[in-house]
């Protein structure tokens, strides 16, 4: 065994690390990532390796690394130093210990953010690297429990929360008949062959937040769209396999996906309110598959809304008076650059809008995304203190007037809550839809 | 099949004026027509929170609290998923199964159109529905549910093992199988996805993942001998029973038979493989570069490739000929052996190929209106609604089935063309 400093201990219990490791030998470890490095460590790796000076600028681009009191063990590149360094520098020789250890850094210490991508001189993609690690935690089955159950769920179901396929049809019924309480004969098209729009969310929307289908079909009627939901596997667009390094199911995922739209005839697919699920469906898992774009047309929820608005398909019937925020989410905003979209449907909403700062793709991660709060609650704390700097930051709009945080993304929105909770902070969170779903004539 | 049997009398027939319907009922859903063109039918509301099917004009007697999956079997007999009283069941042109279920989904018919199977659920326990007869084994879930052609075997991928949330190594032992017309296989899997029946109905290939990291082909619950990176959708040959899968392999990905690569070509993307009806051709939809697709004929991949995507893959009746639809720089197209028709559309939907393989017809939209293109030609008709068009039993003449032609927009009709007027 190599000697580990105590720093190189993984100090979080968790069973899917404790025990993953405890079935690893250090001849194990060696033989996966040798064959790993071999076949999937590529120039890039090398590159992004070989090319970092260790000049420090990712670091003040890290929310862990500003709110750890610049402790620089939290930087970008002390992280890829501590957990990937050793990897190549030894050829994979390392101990249970040291990959129990990476597994924590790489799953809960960097949200994948990218932030520092943009701040470091050569462009390195610190996210990229950090996945690689987590591809190795992968192979070698020592990923946190509950991401790793979560990615269970997704192969079992095809989505991310358990869901069976009677319990999404039926979500969809009881929201189409909660909804006519409201607008009679408004509709959830299930299965309808040949609509503009196929719609997708993420699983935990008919099983947590199944009014934010009704919202979404009152938009939908509102706005007298033509779309559509599958009554089949494909309708969670969500991947958490695209965090824990398992690519061959982000593409099997990906698949179901679009080929549920495909068959269906429609014409693009129209995302709700989630970040990573962009990331995946427009930008990774489509790639895994082959195709160099999204097959079909993909666009997300904000561009959704921009569209109805620029052609007056929605009216507004009332502007939302309380002072708004925003939180530009880093997979539509730094990977998608939605933020000025973002920012027209608020100003079409919204009678008084207060920047957070920084912005745009420049905005600080909530804290949660990449994965790190479906690591579940052993690791809540350390996310918790983790987000000062969000927190800050919120404040700061807090005492400029704001009052109500937009996230169009849910891990935002969660990561967010916990952070307005952890620092007593007076802010409600809600999804664009909310907003507009409030203003609008129905 | 039935083709024979149907009006194949050269003309126009107007079957319904859905502006009736309108008028008569304040929701009507979008319509489904009969393969054999004579009925259109489209869920309705007679009255306050009942609902029914209105077909050519006619109500079926029974309202139900909730209609939904309306549609056609192969033999034109009309069926929909519908609920009183919080119980779901099938209605059959009106007619519903005895039993009600907490839940019924997932309707699948047999070829001919005589079997009908739904997946089911009576308090939390699932299982599989054949023309009103429950298997007698339940399961803790249901999904994946997959029909012989006859429709007699029906399978459906089931939990064998309890595990909680959270249990992530008792779930890595494997706690999932296919149940077979409700008696599960002996062999657990950590995950079994798409399904096969032979052409018999005597056998079924899934695939399967034994590990998080070994992917492979299971026939009748025995696992291929070799494992793979990953795998897709296998298929029986229809004539010597043996079963081919798409595999991942280093270096791409190959078409596997029996567990053994059989085609040496590697692909980046290889799926959806068809076989020709004497099981001597096999065509898949394959990627041979990054962003390129086409279609591989027995290995041989077409010279003609799209940058967005092929689907719909359709082989021949004589197995000679191939057809798909493509996806290139946003515009949907049709190709055939090997060759991209010249127009470009909004959608294209799947091929049809005359009995003689001879011509191929396919349903087409383009700015809102439907058309219909045989052998490369748009036909001068266009509509707002249009189903995919049949070819009689003698490859001579093309039914055509739309709403909107001729001025009617709301007048749907069914039109019989000679194909060598």
């Amino acid at each position: 065994m190599t000697k580990q400093s105590p720093a190189n201990i993984a100090t979080i219990p968790d069973e899917g690390i404790d025990k993953g490791g405890q079935r690893l030998t250090t001849d194990q470890i060696t033989r996966v990532i040798s064959r790993h490095l071999e076949e999937e460590g590529g120039a890039r790796l090398k590159i992004y390796m070989e090319t970092c000076v260790h000049c420090g600028l990712c670091s003040d681009a890290c929310h862990f690394y500003l709110s750890n009191d610049h402790d620089p063990k939290f930087s970008p590149a002390g992280k890829v130093k501590q957990a990937l360094a050793p990897i190549i520098r030894k050829k994979g020789r390392v101990s249970v210990d040291f990959i129990k250890k990476a597994s924590e850094i790489a799953f809960t210490e960097c949200n994948l953010c990218r932030r520092c991508v943009m701040y470091c001189p050569f462009g390195i993609n610190i996210a990229y690297l950090m996945l690689f690690i987590r591809r190795i935690c992968h192979k070698l089955g020592v990923v946190p429990q509950y991401i790793q159950d979560t990615a269970h769920s997704h192969s079992a179901t095809m989505n991310q929360m358990w869901v069976k396929e009677d319990e999404w049809i039926d979500t969809l019924h009881w929201q189409e008949d909660e909804a006519r309480d409201e607008i009679e004969n408004l509709r959830i098209p299930l299965e309808k062959e040949g609509a503009d729009i196929f719609y997708s969310v993420i699983g935990p929307e008919p099983k947590f937040r199944a009014q934010l289908i009704y919202q979404a079909a009152v938009i939908m009627n509102a706005a007298g769209m033509d779309w559509t939901m599958p009554a089949t596997s494909g309708w969670d667009n969500s991947d958490m396999c695209m965090y824990t390094g398992d690519e061959e199911m982000v593409a099997r995922l990906k698949k179901v996906h679009f080929e549920a739209a495909m068959r269906l005839k429609t014409k693009r697919i129209v995302m709700g309110e989630c970040g990573h699920a962009f990331r995946s469906v427009h930008d990774v898992g489509n790639r895994y598959l082959g195709w160099k774009m999204s097959p079909l047309s993909v666009i997300h929820a904000i561009e959704f809304y921009y569209e109805l608005f620029r052609d007056r398909k929605l009216r507004v019937r009332q502007k939302y008076s309380i002072p708004v925020t925003l939180h530009d989410p880093c997979n539509v905003v730094r990977g998608g650059g939605l933020h000025e979209l973002a920012r027209y449907v608020i100003h079409e909403t919204c009678s008084r809008f207060v920047e957070m700062h920084p912005n745009r793709e420049h905005n600080y991660c909530c804290g949660a995304g990449g994965g790190v709060i479906n690591c579940g609650p052993p690791y809540t704390k350390k996310r918790e203190s983790s987000s000062k700097v969000k927190a800050d930051q919120l404040a700061d709009a807090m005492a400029r007037g704001a009052k109500v945080i937009i996230a169009p993304c849910h891990n935002c929105h969660s990561g967010l809550e916990d952070t307005v909770k952890h620092y007593g902070l007076d802010m409600e969170i809600k999804f664009l839809g909310d907003i507009i779903y409030e203003c609008i004539y129905k | 099949m039935y083709h024979s049997y149907w009006d194949w009398n050269v003309g126009k027939k107007i079957i319904a004026d859905l502006s009736q319907w309108r008028k008569t009922f304040e929701w009507v859903e979008e319509p489904y027509v009969s393969p054999d063109g004579e009925t259109i039918a489209a869920i309705v509301k007679p009255e306050d929170l009942k609902f029914s099917v209105c077909a050519n004009g006619e109500l079926w007697e029974n309202y139900f609290d909730k209609i939904w999956y309306l549609r056609f079997k192969p033999n034109n007999s009309l069926v929909a998923l519908v609920s009183k009283d919080s119980r779901w069941t099938v209605a059959v042109a009106g007619q519903t199964w005895e039993n009600g279920y907490d839940f019924v989904w997932d309707t699948r018919f047999s070829k001919d159109g005589k079997r009908i199977t739904v997946a089911a659920v009576n308090e939390n326990k699932y299982f599989a529905v054949t023309d009103g007869s429950p298997w007698e084994q339940t399961y803790p879930s249901l999904s994946n549910l997959t029909v012989s052609d006859d429709g007699r075997n029906a399978a459906a991928v089931v939990q064998s093992i309890l595990f909680n949330s959270g249990e992530i190594f008792k779930f890595q032992q494997g706690c999932y199988t296919a149940a077979v017309n409700g008696k599960a296989w002996g062999t657990n899997f950590l995950n079994i996805w798409d399904m096969s029946f032979s052409p018999d109905g005597q056998h079924l290939a899934a695939e399967v993942r034994k590990t998080l990291y070994d992917y492979t082909i299971v026939v009748d619950g025995q696992p291929w001998d070799k494992n793979f990176l990953s795998v897709w959708k296998p298929k029986f040959n229809p004539k010597d029973g043996s079963v081919t899968a798409p595999v991942k392999v280093r270096g791409g990905w190959a078409l596997a038979r029996n567990g053994e690569i059989f085609w040496d070509e590697r692909f980046l993307q290889l799926w959806h493989h068809q076989y020709s009806a004497d099981g001597k051709n096999i065509a898949a939809i394959v990627a041979p570069r990054f962003g390129q697709w086409t279609i591989a004929v027995n290995g041989r991949p077409w010279p003609v490739t799209f940058n967005n995507l092929v689907t719909d893959l359709v082989v021949s009746p004589d197995g000679r000929r191939i057809a798909c639809a493509a996806k290139s720089d946003g515009q949907w197209y049709i190709a055939a052996d090997g060759q991209c028709w010249d127009n470009g559309f909004d959608m294209v939907w799947a091929p049809v190929f005359s009995p003689d393989s001879r011509h191929i017809a396919v349903k087409v939209e383009k700015d809102g209106r439907f058309f219909v293109v045989i052998d490369g030609n748009p036909l001068k008709m266009d509509f707002t609604a249009a189903w995919d068009p049949i070819f009689s039993p003698d490859s001579e003449k093309i039914m055509i089935k739309g709403i909107g032609c001729d001025g009617n927009e709301s007048q749907y009709c069914r039109h019989i063309l000679n194909l060598y007027d």
